[in-house]
C-alpha cells in the first residue's frame, strides 16, 4: 500500500516539474525543475529494485549532467527572464504532437494489454544489486562496456577542442 | 503481472509516455538551445524509466546494462553538445535557435 501511494507520488512529481522545467521563463528554474524530475525517477528506480541505477542516475544526473547544465547558463549568463517570441505555430505543433503522440502510444499500450501477460517471475529482488549487474557488465557485455570507454575519449577530446579560445569566423 | 502491489507494466508505459510527449513538447515550444537540450534528456530519462520496468517484468539484468549504457551515451553527449553551445554563444552571442538558422557561417 505504501508503495502504490509512493509510486503516485513520484509519478505527479516528476511529471510536474518536467511540466515546470519546459513552462519557466528562467532558465536556472528549469534546470532545478529537471533536477526534481531526475530525483522522483531515481525514487522510481528504487521502486523497482534496482538499487545500482537509482544511485548511479543521482550520481551521474543530478550530480554531473545538470551541474554541468547550470555552469553553462551561469558562464553564458542566461539567468535572466528571456521574453521569447514564439509563434502561434510553434505552440500549436508543440501542443498538437504532444497531444497525438500520447493518443498514437496510450492507444498502444491498451491494445497491447493482452501480449504482456507473458510469464511471471517469482523472485526478481536480486537483478537490480550491484553484484548482478557488474557480472552481466563485466560477463555479457564487456566489449560495449570497452567501446564505451572510447567513446569517453572521444567526447573528451571533442570537448576540449571546441572549447579552444578560436574565432572561426 | 503487478510490478508492485496494484501497480502493473501499463503503468509504467504510461508515465514513460508521457515524459516522453513532454520532451518532445518542449522542444518544439522552447526556443532556447539549452532548454532543448534538457528536454532531449528528459525524453532519454523516460525511455530508461520503460526498460527498467520491463527489467522487473521479466526478471531479466540486459535492460537495466542498456540504461546504463545510455546513460554513458547522454553524458558524452551534454560534454559535447555543450561545448559547442559555448562555441556558438562566443560566436554569435545567443543561444536561441531562431537566430542559429545558417548551416555555415
Amino acid at each position: 500500500m505504501l508503495t502504490e501511494y509512493a509510486f503516485w507520488f513520484l509519478t505527479f512529481v516528476a511529471i510536474f516539474s518536467a511540466m515546470g522545467m519546459i513552462l519557466s521563463k528562467n532558465p536556472v528554474y528549469s534546470v532545478l525543475s529537471l533536477i526534481v524530475t531526475f530525483f522522483a525517477i531515481a525514487g522510481h528506480y528504487f521502486l523497482l529494485n534496482a538499487q545500482f541505477l537509482a544511485a548511479v542516475h543521482i550520481i551521474v544526473y543530478a550530480g554531473a549532467i545538470m551541474v554541468l547544465f547550470l555552469y553553462v547558463i551561469m558562464m553564458l549568463n542566461l539567468n535572466k527572464v528571456d521574453e521569447e517570441k514564439r509563434s502561434i505555430w510553434s505552440k500549436a505543433a508543440a501542443a498538437a504532437s504532444f497531444g497525438i503522440l500520447l493518443l498514437v502510444v496510450s492507444a498502444a499500450i491498451g491494445h497491447g494489454h493482452a501480449q504482456s501477460e507473458l510469464q511471471s517471475v517469482a523472485d526478481t529482488s536480486a537483478i537490480g544489486t550491484t553484484e548482478t549487474l557488474g557480472l552481466s557488465l563485466y560477463k555479457e557485455f564487456l566489449i560495449p562496456f570497452e567501446i564505451s570507454s572510447v567513446l569517453f575519449l572521444a567526447a573528451m577530446v571533442g570537448a576540449v577542442y571546441l572549447s579552444k579560445k578560436e574565432q572561426y569566423n | 503481472m503487478a510490478l508492485l502491489p496494484n501497480i502493473t507494466i501499463d503503468h509504467y508505459l504510461y508515465f514513460s509516455t508521457i515524459l516522453f510527449c513532454l520532451g518532445i513538447a518542449g522542444i518544439l515550444y522552447r526556443r532556447n538551445a539549452i532548454i532543448m537540450f534538457m528536454c532531449i534528456e528528459l525524453m532519454l530519462n523516460a525511455v530508461n524509466v520503460a526498460l527498467v520496468a520491463f527489467s522487473k517484468m521479466y526478471g531479466q539484468t540486459d535492460a537495466q546494462v542498456f540504461v546504463f549504457f545510455i546513460m554513458v551515451v547522454a553524458a558524452a553527449e551534454v560534454a559535447v553538445g555543450l561545448a559547442i553551445l559555448m562555441m556558438l554563444y562566443r560566436n554569435m552571442h545567443t543561444t536561441e535557435t531562431d537566430v542559429l538558422d545558417k548551416l555555415k557561417f
